[in-house]
C-alpha cells in the first residue's frame, strides 16, 4: 500500500522512515542467514572429524572424544511422533467442537482456555510433569499398560515414570493447542457451501464433517500437524525434567531416553573439550535445519489454505 | 423399508458417537490445564511470602530465602530484549505493511513466520557462540540479546496484522490532507493500530518472561544481584529449572512459588489482552 506522489520529489525525512523500516526488514532477513551460518561455522570441526558416522553410530563417551548421535535422533523421533499419536486425534476433535458444534457461546472462552495451554512456560510444564506427571505415569499409567499391553515390546520393563512415555504425554500437551487452533482456523475458513451442500442431501452433521469439511481443508491440517511437529521437535525444558536423560536406544517406552534438545541443555555448559562443544553446536545445528525444513513446508500449506480464505471468508 | 430405517439408526447412531469425541475431546485438553493451574496456584501459595519478593536464595539447608533477584533479573531481561526486539520488529511490521510489495515483503514475512518456530535453545547456543565466546563471560547483555532474537518476528507479525486492520479510507484521507506518507504512517495508521499493538507486544514480552533455554547458556544465572549488565544474571525460568531438578524440599517448594509468580505475569497479561482486543480491536472484523 505504497501512495507515492513520483511528480514531487519525495522529503529527505520521508526517505529516511521508509529506508529505516526497509532496513529493519533486511536485519530480520541477515539475521536468519547468520543464524544458520554462524551455527555451521561453530559446528564445522565436529563434522569434519566425525563425518556422516555421526548420524549413524551409537557410542556417546565425551571423556574419549567418541560421538554418536543415533540415540538422540531416535529419543527426538519417537517423543515427538508418540506426542503427534496422542495428540491428533484430541486436536482435531477440539477443532471440529470448537469450529462445528460448540454454542456460539462457549467458543470464544474454550478456544481462550485452550489456548492458555500455549501460553504456560515450558519450564512450568516440566515442573508439573516431574511432580504430578511422572508419579502418575509411574504409579497409574505404567502398570495398567504392562498389565493389558504387556505382550508388546513397548510396555515393558520396570516402572519410573521418568521415561519415554511421560516426554511423549508431555509433548502431547504441549502441541495441542498449537494443531487445534490452526486446524480450528482451517475449519472456520471451509465456504459454507460445502457443509450445505451435503446436508441438503441428507448427510448427518458427523458426515457433512467427514466428507466435505475436512476433506476441504485437509492441507491446512497437515500444515497444523507438521507445525506441531516442529513444535515436538525442538521443545527443551519440559522434555529435559521428564525424560529421564540417558542416551539409549531402547523399544520400550518406559525406557529411559534422551532428545537433541535435552542433550544440548544437559551438556552444553559442561562441555569436556573444545571438540564436544562443537558436536554439540553440530547437534543443533541439524535440530535447526529439521525444524526450518518442517516450518518451510508447514507454513507454505497453510499459506496456501489462508489465501483461498480471503475470497471465501463468511467469518 | 426395515432395511432403510436400521441404516437411518446406524447413521444416526454413529453421528452420536463421534459429535460426543469431539466434546470428550475438548474436555480432556482441559484436565491437564486445570490441573496445571491449581497444582501451581496450591503449591506456589504455600512458598510464597514477603521474603520471597525481598530476599535473596538462601544456601542449601538454610530455612527462607527469596528470589528478589531473579524477579529484578528476569525483569531486567525482558527490558533489555524489547530494546532489540521493538524498534526492528515494529519498524519491520510497518515495512511489511505499509511499505514492502513484491518477493522481498513475502520473503521477509515468511521468514518472519518461519523463524517464530525455530527452538528456542538454538536461538541459546546461537547467541552463545556470537557474543558470550568472544566476550569469555555470560552476561545479561547476552541472555536480553536472546530474548530480543525470540521477540523480533513475532513483534513484526503483530504490528503488521494490526497496522493491516486499520481502514484504508483512514490512510486515503490523511494523504488526501498533503499529509506525506511517513506522517500518515506515524500519526494515523500507527495511532490508531496503538491499541492493538501495544496488546500483541505485552503477550509477547509476557510469553518471553516464562522463556528458559535461551537463557541456560547466555545470562546464565547468579546466586546475588548482578553487579553489571555485562555480568550473569539471575532468572525465575532458570531457578524453577534448577530448584526443581535439585533433591531439595525447600528448594522444590520455592520453584512452584516462582512457577506462580510467572504463570500469574502471564495469565493477568493475556486476560487482559482478550478483554481488550474484543471490545476495540477485533470489533472491526
Amino acid at each position: 500500500m505504497a501512495y507515492r506522489s513520483r511528480s514531487e520529489h519525495r522529503p529527505w525525512g520521508e526517505q529516511l522512515f521508509g529506508g529505516l523500516t526497509l532496513a529493519a526488514a533486511l536485519a530480520i532477513l541477515v539475521l536468519a542467514v547468520l543464524l544458520g551460518y554462524i551455527l555451521a561455522d561453530a559446528a564445522q570441526p565436529a563434522m569434519h572429524k566425525f563425518g556422516w558416522r555421526f548420524l549413524v553410530t551409537s557410542r556417546w563417551d565425551p571423556v574419549h572424544e567418541v560421538f554418536g548421535a543415533l540415540p538422540v535422533i531416535y529419543g527426538t523421533i519417537v517423543s515427538s511422533f508418540l506426542a503427534l499419536l496422542l495428540a491428533l486425534p484430541l486436536s482435531l476433535g477440539i477443532a471440529i467442537y470448537l469450529a462445528e458444534l460448540a454454542p456460539l457461546w462457549l467458543r470464544v472462552p474454550l478456544s481462550f482456555l485452550v489456548e492458555l495451554l500455549a501460553a504456560i512456560p515450558s519450564v512450568v510444564y516440566g515442573l508439573w510433569g516431574l511432580f504430578v506427571l511422572v508419579p502418575w505415569v509411574r504409579d497409574s499409567v505404567e502398570p495398567f499398560l504392562a498389565r493389558y499391553l504387556g505382550f508388546l515390546p513397548f510396555f515393558r520393563g520396570p516402572f519410573y515414570g521418568v521415561g519415554m512415555l511421560a516426554a511423549g504425554f508431555i509433548l502431547a500437551i504441549m502441541i495441542l493447542p498449537t494443531i487445534s487452533s490452526i486446524s480450528r482456523e482451517v475449519l472456520l475458513a471451509v465456504p459454507n457451501s460445502q457443509r450445505e451442500a451435503l446436508l441438503a442431501l441428507g448427510a448427518t452433521r458427523w458426515e457433512t464433517i467427514r466428507l466435505a469439511v475436512l476433506p476441504y481443508g485437509r492441507q491446512g491440517i497437515l500444515g497444523a500437524v507438521i507445525l506441531g511437529l516442529g513444535r515436538a521437535l525442538g521443545e527443551t525444558m519440559a522434555v529435559t525434567m521428564v525424560i529421564g536423560n540417558r542416551a539409549e536406544i531402547s523399544v520400550s517406552l518406559f525406557a529411559f531416553g534422551q532428545t537433541m534438545a535435552s542433550l544440548i541443555v544437559n551438556e552444553f555448559s559442561e562441555a569436556f573439550s573444545a571438540i564436544h562443544t562443537a558436536v554439540l553446536l553440530e547437534v543443533g545445528l541439524i535440530l535447526f535445519l529439521i525444524t526450518l525444513t518442517l516450518n518451510i513446508l508447514a507454513r507454505l500449506l497453510v499459506w496456501r489454505v489462508a489465501k483461498g480464505m480471503e475470497g471465501a471468508s463468511g467469518q | 423399508m426395515k432395511n432403510i430405517f436400521d441404516r437411518w439408526t446406524r447413521r444416526r447412531l454413529k453421528n452420536f458417537v463421534m459429535l460426543g469425541l469431539t466434546v470428550v475431546a475438548t474436555a480432556i485438553a482441559l484436565v491437564p490445564l486445570f490441573s496445571i493451574l491449581i497444582y501451581v496456584a496450591v503449591r506456589g501459595l504455600q512458598a510464597l511470602n514477603w521474603d520471597f519478593f525481598t530476599q535473596l536464595p538462601k544456601p542449601v539447608g538454610e530455612p527462607g530465602g527469596g528470589m528478589a533477584n531473579a524477579i529484578v533479573g528476569t525483569l531486567t531481561l525482558v527490558v533489555l530484549g524489547s530494546l532489540v526486539s521493538l524498534p526492528v520488529g515494529m519498524l519491520t511490521g510497518i515495512y511489511l505493511a505499509e511499505f514492502g510489495r513484491g518477493k522481498l515483503a513475502w520473503l521477509v514475512r515468511f521468514i518472519c513466520d518461519v523463524l517464530t518456530g525455530i527452538p528456542s535453545i538454538i536461538i541459546g547456543i546461537f547467541v552463545y557462540t556470537l557474543v558470550v565466546v568472544p566476550m569469555h563471560r555470560f552476561s545479561a547483555l547476552a541472555g536480553g540479546l536472546a530474548l530480543g532474537i525470540l521477540m523480533v518476528p513475532v513483534i513484526a507479525r503483530v504490528t503488521e496484522d494490526m497496522l493491516r486492520m486499520v481502514p484504508k479510507s483512514l490512510r486515503e484521507a490523511s494523504l488526501s490532507l498533503g499529509a506525506t506518507q511517513a506522517r500518515t504512517t506515524v500519526s494515523i495508521v500507527l495511532r490508531s493500530a496503538s491499541g492493538g499493538i501495544i496488546t500483541g507486544i505485552m503477550l509477547t514480552l509476557s510469553r518471553a518472561a516464562g522463556e528458559t533455554a535461551p537463557l541456560l547458556f547466555t545470562a546464565l544465572n547468579n546466586r546475588y544481584w548482578h553487579s553489571g549488565l555485562d555480568q550473569p544474571i539471575a532468572s525465575l525460568p532458570v531457578y524453577i529449572y534448577t530448584y526443581a531438578i535439585s533433591p531439595y524440599p525447600d528448594w522444590q517448594g520455592q520453584a512452584w512459588g516462582a512457577a506462580l509468580v510467572l504463570v500469574i505475569i502471564i495469565l493477568v497479561t493475556s486476560i487482559i489482552a482478550r478483554l481488550a482486543s474484543r471490545k476495540k480491536y477485533f470489533g472491526w472484523n
